[in-house]
């Protein structure tokens, strides 16, 4: 009998662990001890509450525990931590849990990737999402595969696209409501983008939005001929979202061919834009375009960074949005009116940026046959690697890479799962690239510090209520900066490159923070 | 004695195949004739900046030569045009096929040239390489020398005597990045210059001229300072006759054994 009552015991704790309804990720400012969804809450500030780790003992900081993987490809996971687990993604498509008190594996669920899957830029993935009792992850595959959050079971697992046609995926879902959603990657193939819910009991596909979008549909004017079919504009990287207004907010990528616009003439909406959908429909509300008719290569894969704020003295829902092509862009979340953009560092793409918000091109930077010098090269300013806003010190912070590139046009031409790019690049010999860490006043974009690093970064950001900004080099310095100041705080070498954003969790009372070098995640705890 | 000192210093940056950070240059405005076919139009966009522009060779190796290291056949040149050498600085490109066709026939046809003859006398080059140049001091050769600068093993298979010559007279003009000069100061009024051996956000390892390696934290330093353009091997221009630099070419040049 006694056993039998341990048994329903643990049972019942069972069944209580690992369970993350909508309403927790919503309202995950309330749990500041887990990190719910890829970039910390649904606005995307990438900030914790938690300040027991602050800038007068973080110089204490020392490694708690590590965890080695087995990929040989970029590590580029944000891991999840809710209720004693964390979730971790490791290169191509695998997914482990790790027990927080020991850092020893709970489960692993391992895919076997097909030979020959087309990727432009490495098998990598970001991480997972959570909802319910399950783990959701996006493979390189293009399938969207759910997992028993308890033992890492296959509780389904759908093809998203087809990998052929050089669809992948890389990206964490994002879990909303009763929805997973999810982007795929593939522009430089050519594949037309398109951004996915679905169902996340089934499996079952709820809507698609082609941001390309084909005969009949708003913006296929802007596209030449037949080039949407090729058009790109890829959604590669996780979105945010607004429960009040019940709208996504998502990046989307490159047009196809990346470098030959004469293929393509128009706008090419809807590549290098940010879209607004309706959660419920995936029908656009509104989109901005940061770069009509690319030939630079400047996705706008980055992080939409949601912030209530009064603009001019009016209380008003915004968004802020450092874009790859190197302006930093105010827009209004409702209604997707352009508010301000500012250059944030060297580019040479663009004159200037109009009162409508619209670039105005500079065709010297636009590769040819001699060699057109651009910046930022085909890497951006920004890329996939997230910004952190700080509620408490007001400031946007942005890792930055200082890199150009010389861009050689040469021929392109379409064949299913091949590259489709019209230009090769060459990197400048005669000055030294590098990054800078700037943190910028929110509303109009002006430095407030900055902090150089070694080399272009790949690293995203945290902010914490410690009054603490932490970030990493390709050198794998992973340091902490006084959020307010700039100053440097902590710095510990890690030994690997570091390719992904930190994150902070606390554990049986004490705050831990994690990033991962090389092919190891780290965890970092006071001493 | 002092121009002693110069010569020690002097053959630190010939090229070395395994070191070289190449094929990262900006060769904008390179001249493309009119008539150019398709091969040599992205042979000279893409690949003489690195490699030169008849295939005599730079930062990457010589291409004007029958047989290359990595590509015995054009199967395998065109692997390694299309996905590069890992571990060295050769990328890969993203030509298209029928580009990668018409590259690969070009630099077969910069490999159809007869062997150089050259006028020094590659025995006196290598008593020059021991004795007046000094060379080992700051060069590896076979396992034996320093390490301040490139490993010269096989250098001769891998840089054109044309290229080898320029090293000499003018090392400045295209040196491994690998290999950039760079001056410390320290608080305490130490002074370090050298070779950057590797740098990071918050150090820097600089090796000097004796062939000592210091480390250095960034925030203990009052001044710091780097120079891309600038390579710590003076021009032998003066040290050597010309005969002398004829001969030391000669001997470089038979360096073919591959290390």
């Amino acid at each position: 009998m006694k056993s039998l009552v341990l048994v329903l015991i643990l049972l019942a704790a069972s069944a209580t662990q690992a369970q993350v309804p909508y309403e927790r990720i919503r309202d995950s400012n309330r749990e500041p001890e887990n990190w719910l969804t890829y970039s910390g809450n649904y606005a995307s500030h990438r900030y914790s509450q938690l300040n027991q780790i602050n800038r007068t003992n973080v110089s204490r900081l020392k490694v708690a525990w590590m965890y080695q993987v087995r990929g040989r490809q970029h590590f580029e996971t944000t891991p999840l931590v809710f209720d004693g687990v964390m979730y971790i993604t490791d290169p191509p498509s695998d997914v482990t849990a790790l027990d927080l008190r020991t850092g020893r594996p709970i489960w692993s669920y391992r895919r076997n990737i097909p030979q020959g899957a087309p990727v432009c830029c490495g098998q990598v993935n970001r991480g997972v999402a959570a909802l319910g009792d399950q783990i959701f992850v996006n493979t390189i595959d293009a399938h969207l595969v759910a997992l028993d959050a308890r033992t890492g079971r296959v509780r389904w697992d759908v093809e998203v696209a087809d990998w052929k046609l050089a669809y992948s995926m890389t990206a964490a879902p994002l879990a909303i409501k009763d929805k997973i959603i999810v982007g795929v990657a593939g522009a430089e193939y050519g594949a037309r983008g398109f951004l996915d819910a679905y169902d996340p009991k089934t499996g079952r596909r709820l809507w698609r939005f082609w941001t390309a979008p084909g005969p009949g549909e708003p913006g296929n004017e802007t596209w030449s001929g037949d080039s949407w079919k090729q058009g790109g504009a890829t959604t590669w990287v996780t979105g945010s979202y607004d429960p009040e207004l019940n709208l996504l907010y998502w990046g989307t990528g490159n047009p196809g061919p990346d470098y030959d616009g004469s293929v393509r003439l128009g706008d090419n909406l809807y590549s290098d834009c940010v879209i607004a959908l309706d959660a419920d429909t995936g029908r656009l509300k509104w989109h901005f375009q940061f770069t009509p008719h690319d030939v630079n290569d400047m996705d706008s894969n980055q992080i939409p960074v949601l912030l209530d704020a009064n603009w001019k003295g009016t209380p008003r829902k915004l968004m802020l949005f450092a874009n790859r092509n190197a302006f930093y862009y105010v827009l209004d979340r409702v209604t997707g009116e352009f508010l301000h953009a500012s250059q944030f560092t060297r580019q040479n793409w663009a004159k200037g940026i109009d009162a409508r918000g619209r670039p105005i091109p500079n065709p010297e930077s636009a590769p040819n046959e001699k060699g057109a010098l651009a910046y930022p090269d085909d890497d951006g300013t920004a890329n996939w690697f997230s910004p952190t806003y700080s509620p408490r010190t007001n400031l946007f912070y942005q890792n930055v890479r200082e890199k150009g590139g010389v861009f050689y046009k040469v021929s392109v031409e379409f064949q299913p799962g091949r590259l489709y790019l019209g230009a090769v690049k060459r990197d400048i010999t005669t000055e030294e690239p590098y990054g800078t860490l700037r943190a910028l006043r929110p509303l109009t974009g002006e430095l407030a510090w900055k902090f150089d690093v070694r080399t272009p970064p790949w690293c995203g950001l945290l902010s914490t209520a410690g009054d603490l900004v932490f970030s990493g080099t390709m050198e794998g310095d992973f340091f902490a900066l006084d959020a307010i100041s700039g100053k440097l705080l902590w710095r510990f070498q890690t030994g690997g490159e570091i390719w992904s954003n930190p994150i902070t969790y606390r554990f049986e009372g004490r705050q831990y923070v994690s990033v991962t070098s090389g092919s190891s995640l780290i965890v970092f705890g006071l001493e | 004695m002092v121009h002693n000192r110069k010569l020690r210093l002097a053959v630190l940056f010939i090229m070395a195949p395994a070191i070289f950070r190449l094929c990262g240059l900006y060769a904008a405005g390179a001249q493309v004739p009119a008539d150019s076919s398709l091969g040599e139009r992205l042979y000279l966009t893409q690949c003489s900046m690195c490699h030169g522009r008849s295939g005599e060779g730079g930062r990457g190796p010589t291409l004007a030569r029958p047989k290359l290291l990595h590509a015995p056949d054009d199967d395998a040149l065109r692997n390694v045009i299309r996905g590069g050498i890992p571990g060295t600085g050769m990328p890969g490109t993203r030509l298209i096929d029928a580009e990668l066709r018409e590259l690969t026939a070009y630099v077969r046809k910069l490999g159809q040239v007869q062997p150089a003859v050259l006028a020094g006398d590659p025995e006196r080059g290598e008593e020059i390489y021991r004795t007046k140049g000094a060379c080992a001091e700051c060069h590896t050769l076979s396992g034996n020398g320093g390490a301040l600068g490139p490993d010269l093993t096989g250098v001769g298979a891998s840089r054109s005597p044309q290229h080898l010559r320029e090293s000499l007279l003018s090392p400045a003009a295209d040196f491994p990045r690998g290999y950039a000069w760079a001056r410390a100061v320290t608080r305490g009024g130490r002074t370090v210059s050298g070779v950057r051996v590797n740098e990071d956000t918050f150090s820097i390892q600089i090796r000097d001229a004796a062939g000592k390696l210091h480390s250095l934290w960034k925030a203990e330093l009052r001044e710091f300072r780097k120079d891309l353009t600038r390579s710590p091997m003076p021009s032998y221009r003066d040290a050597l006759t010309p005969a002398e630099l004829d001969d030391l070419v000669a001997y470089l040049a038979s360096l073919q054994e591959a290390k």
